[in-house]
């Protein structure tokens, strides 16, 4: 069981949760993650840690809507207890010690690049960051990254704040202005990262991706997560969920991770019917 | 003329056609009158070669004495003083390959039903209460730390506590019991007799940590370094799943045997939406693979709706490595047998979905390293099955989480972490090993019995330590810089 500490309304459908977990806070890394279950019934969902602190033994998380199981975690309030908090899994971000990294994020990934600009930092590499949101209304943690990059760029659909486009549209303005970047990391949507594959290639900037495949334990014995890249299988909970992006075989990724789609439908108009 | 009764007498089972609809046991038990009958097969043996058999070395012939008699609590009593787990094991325990198999009436007739009686002993207990609530021994301050809450890991932890020491199994899944929880599905083991087993064990005095994964969590050095664990079993099984490599795959439904079973076992997919985890429900199902696991994948299918749950085994029915009573009830279930049979390819719809497999005939040819003759393809004899669900039951390699991140610790070129069989002692000092990480896949009751041999060994080792640091004060840290274990 882990306590939620503390509850902030980022928006109208993400929420951040601080939650006591110092076992968990005790080795996390940047790019890990953990895997939550709410209740006796529910399933084992994987989610990034966007921020913890070994001090206080808090990891933090951001969860937005999108399902049954999302809802039910944006749901609880401070004083509530998770069922279930597994972590940290996964291999740290391959984070290099010197250059300059720019790093992506998207949705709940513009939260989740925290931990690794505040590590590049602190190592002293240069930190870009580039996040994106459909509107200004559903930006988060805009201070949060700022503070922890040397230049910040925001990118709505709607361009309420920031440009108007998508962020790979900024990065490859980024890159054609020479901006200098060594290494690009990004997390969020998986066509999000399938595009920003593409924009990084040609110029052949070192790119991984942090792929969320659909997750059953996050320790390597069920092989839900399986991911093809450069030609071989991998396990994205044990030996992700950092990639190369560029070797990333995306079509598969993207159709295993719609395996559900009905079921989660389903499973959500039954959660809101039941409200 | 006593009658000779040649064959054990018969375990009543569910109606084939009933229990593939539903999810309930499948083996009904013996009655009281039908154990004393077995019971009574037994010639109760001067020297029993049947507990040469048994792992644990449970005294056999004694607690069949004791059901013969009718004193189903004595039998009870012997058999606890074993096995902490004869419920599970009486249902599971491959006993035709163990005790069963050195009866000495075997051959003459059929051997002395030893695992029906097991089972028909611990659910007598069960529902009796006959158990007493052992009372919880007194928690010392030695701790010791076990990894992996399987058979192995069980026995170690519920072994050392009546020791006396303070034991802390760390488990990365959220529910206790390793494949007997998630592994074996509930027709053939109900998680009822796993859960209340596992209660019995924490009356027992040893404490459950669920949710910690040993090597991310916590690593085992600062187990040992930080966390004052004097010691560390590591149980992990071998969890890893093996996918055969052939194109396509990864198509949408296509599991694992272990996600398979995994999303119905443990997280009960078979009750979706009342449970949030999803499974595919098939309409025509493969299973790849002839061993345990694919039997229950099978059964499983079938139990999901599959009009059609094939078995495909590149080998013949003569070399399939899975129980005969498992298999006659997966075929008595309606489960299809496709033997020498090589599937090379998977090939799906514009969503993705597994569709069709690809398939060679294969023919049995010299015999190979493991002394079964060779299935090789014969050409020409490509043919397509059209499917919904494919499951690979090839088997499992340990998982690397824990070599990965311990510090000295030696491993073979299976991945398997190298234990002595005689003591469980690894090559890092305090660090024990025992059940499926060491031996590769192998079965609940051999776990079992690397977790007692192990307990014993640590009991040893950390007596001995403990003798060593009253005679020189500092011994403690000369011996952690020794290369070799204590
Ligand atoms: C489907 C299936 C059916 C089977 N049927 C039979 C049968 O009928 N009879 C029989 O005798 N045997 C059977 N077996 C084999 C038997 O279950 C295993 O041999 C036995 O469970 C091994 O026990 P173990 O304690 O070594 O490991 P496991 O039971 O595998 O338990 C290992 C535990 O360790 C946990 N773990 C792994 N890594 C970590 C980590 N880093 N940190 C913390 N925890 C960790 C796992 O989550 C798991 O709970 C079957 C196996 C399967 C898969
Ligand atoms: S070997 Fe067979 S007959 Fe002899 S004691 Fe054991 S069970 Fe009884
Ligand atoms: S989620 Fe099961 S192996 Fe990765």
């Amino acid at each position: 069981m882990a306590r939620i500490i503390e509850k902030r309304h980022l928006t109208p459908v993400t929420k951040l949760f601080v939650v006591e977990a110092p076992l968990v806070a005790r080795n996390a890394a940047p790019g890990q993650f953990v895997i939550v279950r709410v209740s006796e019934s529910g399933e084992r969902v994987p989610i990034s840690i966007t921020d913890f602190s070994r001090q206080a033994g808090t990891i933090t998380i951001v969860v937005q809507v999108v399902g049954k199981t999302s809802g039910m975690i944006c749901a609880m309030e401070e004083g509530d207890e998770i069922l279930d908090f597994a972590g940290p899994l996964g291999r740290p971000a391959p984070l290099p010690e010197k250059g300059h990294v720019v790093l992506v994020g998207g949705g709940f990934g513009a939260g989740a690049i925290y931990p690794l600009a505040r590590e590049l930092q602190q190592r002293g590499v240069r930190v870009s960051a580039i996040v994106g949101a459909r509107n200004k209304e559903l930006l988060i943690l805009r201070e949060l990254l700022e503070s922890a990059s040397d230049d910040y760029h925001i990118c709505t659909d709607d361009g309420s704040i920031g440009h108007k486009g998508f962020v790979t549209e900024r990065l490859q303005d980024l890159l054609s202005a020479n901006a200098g970047f060594t290494h690009c990391f990004a997390i969020g949507p998986m066509p999000m990262m399938r595009a920003l594959a593409e924009a990084t290639k040609p110029s052949g900037l070192t790119t991984f991706v942090s792929l969320d495949p659909i997750m059953v334990d996050g320790t390597g014995m069920c092989g839900s997560c399986r991911v093809t890249v450069d030609g071989e299988l991998k396990f994205a909970c044990v030996d992700g969920p950092f990639f190369d992006a560029h070797k990333v075989n995306f079509d598969e990724a993207v159709v295993r991770s719609k395996m559900y789609v009905d079921e989660e439908r389903l499973a959500s108009e039954l959660a809101t019917a039941a409200r | 003329m006593p009658i000779v009764y040649t064959k054990k007498t018969e375990m009543p089972c569910g109606d084939p056609a009933v229990r593939r609809t539903n999810w309930d046991e499948v083996a009904l038990g013996y009655s009281e009158e039908r154990a004393i009958a077995e019971a009574r097969r037994c010639i109760q043996c001067q020297e029993p070669l049947c507990e040469q058999g048994c792992p644990v070395n449970i005294p056999i012939r004694d607690f069949i004495r004791r059901v013969a008699q009718s004193d189903f609590e004595g039998a009870a009593r012997i058999i606890r003083s074993k096995n902490i787990l004869p419920a599970i094991c009486g249902r599971v325990c491959p006993v035709e390959d163990q005790c069963e198999e050195l009866c000495v009436v075997l051959g003459k007739q059929e051997p002395v039903a030893i695992g029906r009686l097991e089972r028909f002993v611990a659910d007598w207990e069960r529902r009796a209460g006959a158990h007493e609530a052992a009372k919880p021994p007194k928690r010392g301050a030695k701790k010791v730390a076990v990894i992996g809450s399987g058979p192995a890991g069980l026995t170690v932890a519920s072994d050392l506590a009546q020791l006396g020491y303070s034991v802390t199994i760390f488990e990365a899944l959220h529910a206790i019991g390793g494949v007997l929880r998630y592994g074996i599905p509930e027709f053939r083991l109900p998680k009822a007799i796993v859960d209340e087993d596992m209660e019995r064990l924490k009356g027992r005095g040893v404490e459950f940590q669920a949710n910690v994964v040993v090597g991310k969590t916590i690593t085992i050095d600062q187990l040992m370094d930080e966390m004052g664990y004097e010691a560390v079993f590591v149980g992990t099984g071998a969890g890893s799943p093996k996918f055969m490599g052939v194109p396509g795959e990864n198509h949408k439904g296509i599991y694992s045997a272990n996600e398979f079973l995994t999303r119905v076992n443990l997280m009960r997919a078979n009750a979706f939406p009342d449970y949030d985890t999803p499974v595919r429900r098939p309409k025509r199902a493969v299973i790849i693979g002839a061993g345990d696991t694919a039997m229950d994948a099978v059964r499983t299918a079938i139990r999901l709706g599959a009009d059609e749950a094939h078995i495909v085994y590149r080998r013949s029915e003569q070399q399939m490595t899975a129980r005969a009573e498992d298999y006659s009830r997966a075929k008595e279930e309606g489960a299809i047998f496709d033997w020498l049979t090589l599937p090379t390819r998977f090939t799906g719809d514009d969503q993705g979905w597994v569709t069709t497999m690809e398939c060679l005939r294969m023919e049995l040819g010299e015999p190979d390293d493991s002394g079964r003759r060779r299935p090789v393809p014969i050409s020409g004899s490509e043919f397509t099955m059209d499917i919904d669900l494919a499951v690979i039951a090839l088997g499992t390699n340990p998982n690397p989480l824990i070599p990965q991140t311990t510090r000295g610790l030696e491993i073979n070129d299976h991945g398997c972490v190298v234990a002595d069989s005689e003591t469980g002692r690894t090559s890092r000092e305090g660090v024990f090993a025992g059940g499926d990480i060491v031996t590769g896949a192998a079965t609940v009751i051999l776990a079992m019995g690397a977790g007692r041999v192990a307990a014993t060994a640590i009991h040893e080792y950390l007596e001995r330590k403990a003798a060593d640091r009253k005679r020189t004060p500092s011994g403690d840290k000369r011996r952690r810089h020794r290369k070799t274990a204590g």
